[in-house]
């Protein structure tokens, strides 16, 4: 990947090490979970447009089901909302993913936090980190707006796609990191039966 | 929405990104001896729905995500973001000045 220069900013795994072993905000568990939650007020795919109506049709779409799932699997109430206050996150939502949350640890939420400041959805980033969507799936509902702009008007390759290509690298980074921090892998050896 | 695509295609792709960002003797790496034997070691489950075996296929499939999206990413960066810093002379030229020239040579020049 580097050759004759080294580009700190494609370093992605290096860098959420360095920002794990560092953490120069000086935050524990607690604080980064506490503001991973905040961001589910604003998260992108609660948030619904009006109009255009392709547009409003796309997201109910796309991102309902992402909803859907999410509420299923943790037994919660989220919601979407297409006024400007947001969704009113229940109290009892918030503490189910508070406990759940809890149980990473400290270099799992680092990348977590990562992957939901790029993605701008923790719902999205639940799904990716739950495995229930792929990176490219993640960054496709992710940039669902966008995405339908460029349907409308044309793909620009040096914003559009530089963009989708480092938003997909930096989520792909921020998702390994999580896995890899948290994952324990053991095999069984079986014998086989003649 | 977690329909992956098949584990050969994915090894095949991580491997593809091996050879474009190791040339041509990457068979030699110890990277390619590493995936190569990740994946065999995932092959062998009586198991139907094996779940180390979908979260390391998943965790395989963010890894080839990561180096194409990285390649692509510094391909585009270098084709439309990249010219760099230019010489004080250039920076004259562009709006049709001349740097002077200093026949004892500057103070701190040797």
């Amino acid at each position: 990947m580097q050759k004759d220069t080294l580009k700190f900013y494609t370093m992605h795994l290096t860098t959420l090490c360095n920002t794990a072993l560092d953490n120069p905000t000086q935050r524990d568990k607690g604080q980064i979970i506490a503001a991973g939650l905040k961001f589910l007020e604003t998260d992108t795919i609660c948030y619904r447009v009006e109009e255009p109506p392709g547009l409003v049709e796309l997201q109910k779409n796309e991102w309902d089901p992402v909803l859907d799932w999410i509420e299923k699997r943790y037994n919660v109430l989220i919601g979407s909302s297409s006024n400007i206050m947001g969704p009113q996150i229940p109290k009892e939502t918030k503490d189910t993913f508070h406990q759940h949350l809890r149980s990473y640890n400290f270099w799992a939420l680092t990348g977590l936090e990562f992957i939901i400041t790029q993605l701008k959805s923790l719902v999205l980033s639940f799904g990716l980190v739950d495995r229930h969507l792929t990176v490219e799936q993640a960054v496709l509902l992710s940039r669902l707006e966008e995405e339908y702009q460029i349907q409308r008007w044309g793909n620009v390759e040096w914003a559009h796609d530089y963009d989708m290509y480092e938003l997909r690298s930096r989520t792909a980074a921020g998702a390994l990191f999580v896995h890899l921090s948290s994952e324990s892998s053991t095999v069984k050896h079986k014998l086989l039966q003649d | 929405m977690a329909a992956l695509s098949s584990p050969l295609r994915v090894c095949r792709g991580i491997l593809k990104e091996l050879r474009s960002s190791k040339g041509p003797g990457y068979k030699q790496t110890l990277a390619y001896y590493f995936v190569l034997d990740q994946f065999r070691k995932n092959q062998v489950t009586n198991e139907r729905h094996c779940r180390a075996r979908r979260e390391a296929l998943h965790a395989s499939h963010s890894y080839l995500c990561l180096l194409a999206s990285t390649r692509h990413h510094l391909t585009l960066h270098k084709l439309f973001h990249g010219k760099g810093e230019r010489e004080p002379e250039q920076v004259a030229r562009l709006v049709g000045l001349q740097l002077p020239t200093q026949p004892g040579g500057k103070g701190w020049e040797k």
